[in-house]
């Protein structure tokens, strides 16, 4: 046990996490140069493309240190976004120390702080590192003085490196063996392993990762996953190179995976503590939390006719993300669909691209919402994550919205600016302070609903890229909540319907309304649109008739020609949705989204 | 009208060349007339393959390019070949489209005595300006003698075209020109919208935007008044873009191809239909005439159509005329009778005797309605 070593690398968006990582496996001879290419780059196109990891990667690392010693080193990977902080928090839970990576040229920001704070609650090593030393921009002196300052970590015992260039790999290799403690625990004692992921394998079934604490654990054993209260007889444990690899056993200390005939990865849930069926641990490894969605949004099928192909491709795609939650939904407008419940926007874009690109699937997303709550009037509380289940506004006493805590990190230079977009999404109870010369810490409590949507592009598009957010889910507060529909000649259009804040309702209805003027196409009558809040008009706009389309001739030959076209339109109106009388474009609906998030 | 002229077959017979091209002109045809020969050695041998394969005929119809420059020898030998190897009725409509600069008194004697009972006169306009933009070969001298001639010949069935919506023509200019052709009380007119195709002269000075087509509200204008303007001097709108003095003088040829009655289309570029299927020949003189000459159909694509498809095009056909389409291909679709509330609200459709069929301004928007009933 003395010779393991589990850590973490945390670290904000784009200071270099995957390159250091990918760094690590290579200076440590998992794989040769082209191998490391094929592999490691190509896999999980979304990610690498974002830049963000959903999944935690996790890899044993063997390392012959300058002591002479062999260690294995496991590097535990953790989602980096927002959404994913109970997640994250499970992977360090898993680790006893982390490398802090910050970026020489971008300094400190929201995420690292929102880690680093993760990695203290768990007790960790914290070692900083100071990464891209290579640029010309880097300002390694200034982010030390962060680090001491802002962090309250000793910069003397910073590393520095490249992980483009591959300077200071060796550093930070001796500096995980040297300052990491190995792990504690005793492999006398009853199992108690931690699940921090969970992949699905199609052979397989579910792969749990996991960190072993005490005890062990060995193909054969009768394990006990204590919240779910679950029994599965292990088929296969190992640890991770590139590739599973099977051992005899996991025994404490160690980090690596179970098999054991788990369906999907619902079946099990991050943080859960496994155990063994005929010696269990008598308490559960401690820090589980039931993850919950809390940003919900229906999707629809672009064509009625797909639906049973989404339902396929929602079913497969659940099996590897137990963090998704959904349920039918059915709208007029769009048909049938689901309403889903995401851990977060991008959690939400990430399902959406997913399901399209892999399943082939063109979807149509409502503007997405998070859960209210209610109270009405004969006492009873409501939790409503979907507009079209807002009650009847003659029963409601109050209306209830989430709030979080929101961290903004920022150049000085651009406080107003954002702070006049926390006061526009409602923003409250601000504080500011500067724990650096030139930067600036903005915390705000805000309804979750206003950060959902493009809360975080904006606060980029304002402080130029400079700015870095962080939150926290707070409570519940009371809020005056309205149902804003929009109707297209009287008819409502359901899967445009939301609930939004009195305040709100006005500019979104009238930036809806001019949105749908775009993109609906003139058709031969007059198309009214209409925002209400129950039944009063708040926002219009009309759409001219088409006055004339009409082909002069019509011979035998143009028939054919003619049918020819119909035919194509008519493929295109499967496309459309109808409502009432009117077509409406899939791109409208897409357009719409999209005005919402501007 | 007998329910026998409803569904008897017609005859179209293409002859695919000009003495030169009009401006806006799309149609298949050739200005090199030195291949005319090769083509009525050709014709001839496609008439073989068909002979027999359709019912008797009551209509005919010489269209193109311009089947008047035909001499007298080449279309009697191309009508006789026609009679022996075809039957058709005694009372058949036997129409051929002149244009005005080949009309003489002898050329008219001449198809009189062919058997020619309808004439069909490429007048196009009245105005000298609009017939130079148009690239028409002919004055509008010569078309009113021409007219003149053709009722001493004692032609009892005249029809005339017209173009309008020409860019910058006023409703006054269209209006004179209707009027000098009601003159000569014709008793068919088709009066077609202008259209700028992309491949013509005219399409690539739109493109280039050195001629703008008229307004949205100018056309509409221009159809508005040009249907009412016939209507009050006693024509009947029957089809879109045609009016005819009586039902008698509704165009034979034109209703079946409206109607999905069986036709046979002669010559480069016809289309024929039969039996649900739809053939068409090549679109070239070479080809055809090669094809002919190894002995096989000049057809370049065929298709059956399915029942959705039928139903579409009759939808869409009968939307064109004045019948309009039997509720019953309204009714069934799934929006049918929301469509046809929202259609007779917006005053573009009317019912009648478990008929729909599209008002004035209903025409205007012909185009997309179909799409309406069809899913
Ligand atoms: N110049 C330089 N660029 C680096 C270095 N490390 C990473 N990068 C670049 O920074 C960007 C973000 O790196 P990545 O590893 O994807 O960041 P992550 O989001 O933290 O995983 C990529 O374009 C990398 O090539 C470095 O040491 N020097
Ligand atoms: S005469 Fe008719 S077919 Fe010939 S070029 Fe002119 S419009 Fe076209």
């Amino acid at each position: 046990m003395s010779q393991i070593r589990n850590f973490s690398i945390i670290a904000h968006i784009d200071h270099g996490k995957s390159t250091l990582a990918d760094r690590l496996i290579q200076y440590t001879g998992m794989v040769e140069e082209r191998q490391f290419r094929d592999q490691i780059l190509d896999t999980m196109d979304l990610e690498r493309e974002r830049g963000i990891t959903i999944k935690s990667n996790t890899i044993t690392l063997p390392y012959l240190a300058q002591d002479g010693q062999e260690y294995e080193l496991n590097l535990i990977d953790t989602p980096g976004h927002v959404d994913f902080t109970y997640e994250v928090s499970r992977a360090l839970a898993s680790c006893e120390g982390v490398l802090l990576l910050v970026d020489a040229s971008q300094g400190v920001e929201a995420q690292t702080l929102a880690n680093l704070y993760l990695a203290m609650e768990h007790n960790l090593t914290i070692i900083p590192v100071i990464n891209k030393i290579d640029l010309p921009q880097a300002d390694v002196e200034g982010v030390k003085e962060q680090i001491d300052h802002d962090l309250g970590l000793n910069a003397r015992e910073a590393i520095l490196c490249s992980a483009k260039e591959g300077i200071g790999i060796d550093a930070v290799l001796e500096a995980i063996v040297a300052k990491i403690p190995p792990p504690r625990g005793s492999v006398d004692k009853p199992l108690s392993a931690l699940i921090f992921d969970a992949t699905y394998d199609s052979f397989r079934g579910a792969v749990i990762s996991c960190r072993v604490f005490d005890g062990a654990v060995q193909p054969g054993d009768i394990i006990r996953l204590m919240y779910n209260n679950a029994a599965y007889k292990v088929e296969e444990v190992g640890i991770f190179w590139l590739n599973r690899q099977p051992q005899k056993v996991l025994s404490a200390g160690m980090v690596g995976y179970i098999i054991a005939g788990i369906k999907t990865v619902s079946d099990t849930r991050i943080g859960d503590t496994i155990t063994l069926e005929d010696r269990p641990a008598p308490q559960p490894l401690p820090g589980f939390k039931e993850v919950k969605p809390v940003v919900f949004a229906s999707i629809y099928p672009v064509s009625a006719d797909d639906y049973q192909t989404l339902v396929e491709a929602l079913e497969k795609y659940k099996l590897n993300d137990a963090a998704l939650t959904y349920q039918k939904d059915s709208s007029a407008a769009l048909g049938q669909g689901f309403r889903c419940g995401f851990l977060g926007l991008l959690h939400l874009e990430i399902v959406q691209e997913r399901l399209e690109r892999e399943f082939g699937q063109s979807l149509i997303m409502t503007v997405p919402g998070v859960r209210y709550e209610f109270v009405l009037k004969n006492g009873q509380t409501l939790t409503v994550d979907n507009p079209q289940h807002y009650p009847d506004p003659i029963h409601i006493q109050t209306g209830r919205e989430p709030f979080i805590k929101a961290a903004i990190l920022l150049p000085e230079r651009y406080l107003g600016a954002v702070l006049k977009l926390c006061l526009e999404r409602r923003g409250v109870n601000s504080h500011i302070s500067y724990p650096t010369a030139g930067r600036v810490e903005v915390t705000f409590e805000m309804p979750l609903a206003e950060v959902i949507i493009d809360f975080y592009d904006r606060l980029k598009t304002i402080t130029q890229g400079y700015g870095s957010f962080d939150y926290d889910l707070l409570d519940y507060r009371d809020s005056h909540l309205v149902k804003l529909d929009i109707m297209v000649n009287g008819e409502k259009v359901d899967a445009l319907s939301m609930i939004v804040h009195q305040d709100r309702a006005r500019q979104w209805a009238v930036r809806v309304c001019e949105r749908l003027k775009n993109e609906i196409p003139r058709q031969q009558f007059k198309i009214a649109i209409q925002g209400a809040v129950g039944g009063q008009i708040i926002s219009r706009e009309t759409i001219s008739a088409f006055r004339k389309d009409v082909t002069a001739k019509c011979y035998g030959g143009d028939i054919t020609r003619k049918r020819k076209l119909l035919e194509k339109q008519r493929a295109g109106k499967k496309r459309m949705k109808m409502v009432g009388a009117v077509m409406i474009p899939q791109a409208a609906f897409v357009a719409v989204l999209k005005t919402v998030k501007e | 009208m007998s329910n026998r002229k409803n569904s008897l077959p017609g005859l179209y017979i293409h002859i695919p060349f000009c003495k030169s091209k009009c401006l806006y002109c799309d149609f298949y045809s050739l200005t090199d007339l030195s291949l005319l020969p090769a083509w009525l050695e050709a014709l001839q041998q496609e008439v073989l393959l068909y002979k027999d394969t359709f019912a008797p005929f009551d209509s005919l119809y010489l269209g193109g390019g311009t089947p008047s420059l035909l001499d007298g020898f080449q279309l009697a030998a191309m009508l006789d070949s026609l009679r022996r190897h075809f039957s058709f009725y005694p009372d058949t409509e036997i129409t051929l489209e002149a244009n005005p600069d080949d009309v003489t008194r002898e050329k008219l004697h001449l198809w009189r005595d062919l058997g020619v009972n309808r004439l069909s006169m490429g007048v196009q306009s009245f105005a000298e300006p609009d017939l130079i933009f148009l690239g028409r070969r002919h004055t509008a001298r010569q078309t009113e003698q021409a007219l003149e001639w053709v009722r001493i010949a004692g032609f009892t069935n005249l029809g005339v075209d017209l173009i309008y919506g020409l860019p910058g023509q006023s409703a006054g200019d269209w209006r004179k020109n209707l009027e000098r052709a009601l003159e000569f009380r014709p008793e068919h007119l088709s009066c077609y919208q202008l259209t700028l195709e992309t491949g013509t002269p005219l399409g690539a000075r739109k493109a280039q935007g050195r001629i703008k087509p008229l307004p949205e509200e100018a056309e509409r204008e221009l159809f508005l008044l040009t249907s009412r303007f016939l209507e009050e001097h006693g024509y009947i709108h029957y089809e879109i873009s045609n009016f005819a003095r009586g039902e008698a003088y509704y165009s034979r040829n034109n209703r079946k191809y409206w109607r999905h009655v069986p036709y046979l289309g002669l010559g480069p570029a016809a289309h024929s239909f039969q039996g649900g299927k739809r053939w068409w020949n090549h679109r070239s003189l070479d080809r055809y005439c090669q094809a002919l000459s190894d002995g096989v159909a000049p057809v370049a694509g065929r298709e059956t159509l399915s029942a959705g498809q039928l139903h579409l095009e009759s939808l869409y056909l009968g939307l064109r005329t004045k019948e309009g389409v039997d509720l019953n291909l309204i009714r069934p679709q799934p929006r049918g009778d929301t469509m046809l509330g929202e259609l007779q609200e917006a005053g573009l459709i009317k019912l009648h005797h478990g008929r729909a069929a599209l008002t004035r301004e209903g025409f205007l928007v012909a185009d997309r309605l179909p799409l309406w009933f069809s899913d």
